[in-house]
């Protein structure tokens, strides 16, 4: 029963920033007032919130705003856009159409991001496969002793990664997907073309997994 | 009623309204600038930041599909161009401590003044805290976004979301506590 209660605490503890911040359910609103009116402990805790909350308002008011050179430089380059014209380069209308899920992939429901995953993953996989005879990687149908050695991950990109983030990504650290998506939108990409020792894969894996381009990134026997 | 008329300026800029984007612009700038601000801690490369988020919003104002309202869309773009800018030019940049900092001072008089102010000091241990604890702190309390809204800027789950505020709320009470102020949380 305790635990139960404790637990009812903690959860209501958690949502107080938000509920200072208003930005809480009504539901959750009321769940939170209903217990700071009956625990003074959590109430004092609220102040301590409260707190934070002006001065994280002060501190980042305190911060001025930017320069009129950085919307000079904005409309410029809005200036200097090209006219969109339909492409009839079967690459770069894939990579542009991927490069568009950008805003689609920030989708925050559970549901719309699996979609946009899946989307993703499958716009990636056609990217790939139209490169496979050219420069840069390739799958791994294609040639198969390319891609059939070496040391290798699973990775699933950030959803706000545009096109030209992983293909750059992948060039900077000369990846290559061998194989993908597969459920979850996870790549099997070479991250060497030789078997690396364990703690030489774990070092590996550590820097990449500091790229903003990574969402996730795992190691494979 | 913000929301529907950001929608408004979307649709308009997706078809190449100029004015709308200066309206978006004029609207939401000084907030970007100011998340990205904090992300990165260095003024310049900031304005530089905020005229690539905007660019990209008039890219893909086309795409967006109001699943989540404009600002969190155009604070999850400003995070991840924070993000690949401090991976681009790790050596340039300031380090995560130092880049925290943006309106931390040195032990100066002053500002020895200023610990005595607890308000002050909860200031100065604000812009201490690190890049993740920080951007969960302002998402939320400057930025006004809900759980939800602050996982899908920063791209982690609801519940990672407030476990996180949790240990950066108990970071500022230690960094208090070293400059002998004991708020009795945690």
């Amino acid at each position: 029963m305790n635990t139960a209660k404790e637990d009812e605490r903690s959860e209501i503890e958690a949502l107080l920033p938000w509920h200072a911040a208003g930005t809480l359910s009504q539901r959750d609103a009321q769940r939170v007032e209903a217990a700071l009116a009956s625990d003074a402990k959590l109430a004092e805790q609220y102040e301590l919130v409260r707190e934070e909350l002006g001065e994280t308002i002060y501190l980042n008011e305190s911060l001025g705003a930017p320069s009129p050179r950085a919307m000079e430089t904005l409309f410029a380059k809005i200036d200097a856009e090209p006219v969109r014209a339909p492409s009839f380069n079967l690459g770069a209308r894939i990579s542009g159409f991927f490069a568009n899920l950008a805003p689609r992939t920030l989708a925050w429901s559970a549901s719309a991001a699996a979609i946009a995953i899946l989307l993703q993953a499958g716009l990636i996989a056609g990217f790939v496969l139209t490169r496979t005879g050219g420069p840069g990687y390739q799958t791994a149908s294609a040639p198969a002793n390319d891609v059939a050695a070496g040391t290798f991950a699973m990775i699933r990109f950030a959803p706000q990664a545009s096109a030209a983030d992983i293909t750059k990504f992948l060039e900077t650290n000369k990846l290559k997907i061998a194989d993908g998506p597969s459920v979850g939108g996870l790549y099997r990409v070479r991250i060497a073309g030789t078997k690396l020792p364990k703690t030489e894969v774990g070092r590996v894996i550590k820097t990449l997994q500091l790229d903003p381009v990574v969402g996730l990134i795992v190691t494979i026997e | 009623m913000q929301t529907s008329s950001d929608e408004v300026l979307i649709g308009r800029i997706a078809s190449g309204d100029r004015l709308a984007m200066q309206v978006l612009y004029a609207r939401y700038h000084v907030r970007v600038y100011r998340f990205v601000l904090r992300l990165i801690g260095n003024q310049a490369t900031a304005e530089d930041l905020i005229s690539e988020v905007f660019l990209e919003v008039w890219r893909q104002a086309a795409k967006f599909e109001g699943r989540s309202s404009v600002s969190t869309w155009m604070l999850g773009i400003g995070r991840f161009k924070a993000l690949s800018a401090l991976r681009r030019r790790p050596e340039e940049e300031l380090n995560e401590e130092t880049a925290g900092a943006v309106e931390d001072q040195s032990d100066d008089p002053e500002t020895t003044l200023a610990k005595k102010d607890k308000a002050a000091a909860l200031r100065q241990a604000l812009s201490r805290l690190s890049a993740e604890h920080r951007e969960i702190i302002d998402l939320t309390y400057y930025h006004e976004k809900s759980v939800e809204e602050v996982a899908a800027i920063v791209g982690i789950p609801a519940a990672t979301v407030k476990t996180r505020m949790f240990y950066a709320r108990k970071k500022l009470s230690e960094l208090l506590k070293a400059q002998g102020i004991d708020r009795g949380w945690p």
